[in-house]
């Protein structure tokens, strides 16, 4: 039964992972990158990490998916699908590259496999549990917790300010007169910009 | 039982595609959802390993690459904005401003 689910959200991962990469257009892109974002969750929770598919679920496609959707549908992007998007020299060179890459990794797993697999270890409840997972994470890793928080709070802020609309940001030319910023991309707008 | 290294395939599976992805897209978006796409994989890998040694670590290694995802999701679609506010594309073949 494991086997059969595992197969099953195998290849639909890597089913949608290929749509993600060839479909021309970004929004059925993303919505593909959902079931294969799907699909690993349920990967994780059939390894004894239900937590990590649950915040699996609930932050990639709850939310980072979300600004995905939102950035491409404020920037109209699909114009800029409709032409030629591929490099095609690149190609020749990234597909022989995955392939090799692809070909080494399996061969290395297929010789560990026929030699024996060590005994993998029990899956305890203190594994499974977030109790476990919380205990670890506010003892030994605290440090690391609390600069992932800051490294949010600066990415919070390094968001808000790159996404800005200021002056400055008109590639090369220094403040402009804010006549000029509105001609250089953006519909004019009535409300005052502070 | 499925075996580990089963796990650990399809991850280098879909960490491949994923750089496909990043090699041959064009458009800034497609690019940063292959890079969604092999971060994944490295979450895949660790979670099989973390199950395989019966440890925690490789859990919470996930649980902080899963925050510097999203941090890095704000930063790179802010900067997209910005770069397509001022210069009306996110084809990263026309963006060549700062090569010399």
């Amino acid at each position: 039964m494991e086997t059969f689910i595992f197969l099953i959200f195998a290849a639909l991962a890597v089913a949608s992972s290929l749509v993600v990469v060839m479909h021309r257009s970004p929004v059925y892109a993303t919505m593909s990158l959902v079931v294969t974002l799907f699909s690993v969750a349920v990967l994780f929770v059939l390894l004894g990490a239900p937590f990590l598919g649950a915040l699996q679920i609930l932050i990639y496609a709850g939310a980072i998916v979300v600004l995905f959707l939102f950035v491409i549908m404020l920037l109209n992007l699909q114009k800029a699908s409709a032409e030629a998007d591929r490099r095609r020299g690149q190609l020749w060179v990234a597909l022989p590259g995955a392939l090799i890459f692809v070909g080494m990794v399996g061969l290395v797993f297929l010789r560990a496999w026929r030699a024996g697999a060590p005994p993998l270890q029990p899956l305890t409840a203190d594994l499974v549990s977030l109790k476990g997972l919380a205990a670890a994470l506010f003892s030994d890793y605290l440090l690391p917790f609390e600069i992932v928080g800051l490294l949010l709070l600066v990415a919070v802020i390094g968001a808000t300010v790159a996404a800005r609309r200021a002056p400055d940001a008109v590639a090369g030319s220094g403040p402009l007169p804010r006549e000029d910023f509105v001609g250089a991309g953006d519909e004019p707008r009535k409300e005052a910009r502070s | 039982m499925v075996p580990i290294s089963w796990y650990l395939m399809l991850a280098a599976l879909l960490f491949a595609i994923g750089t496909v992805g990043a090699l041959t897209r064009r458009n800034g978006i497609s690019i940063f959802l292959s890079i969604e796409l092999m971060l994944n994989a490295a979450n895949l890998t660790l979670v099989a390993y973390s199950r395989q040694m019966g440890d925690h670590t490789g859990q919470l290694i996930v649980f902080f690459v899963m925050a510097v995802a999203a941090a890095e999701a704000a930063v790179g679609l802010a900067l997209f904005i910005a770069v397509f506010r001022s210069r009306r594309t996110i084809d990263v073949n026309r963006l060549n401003l700062m090569r010399w």
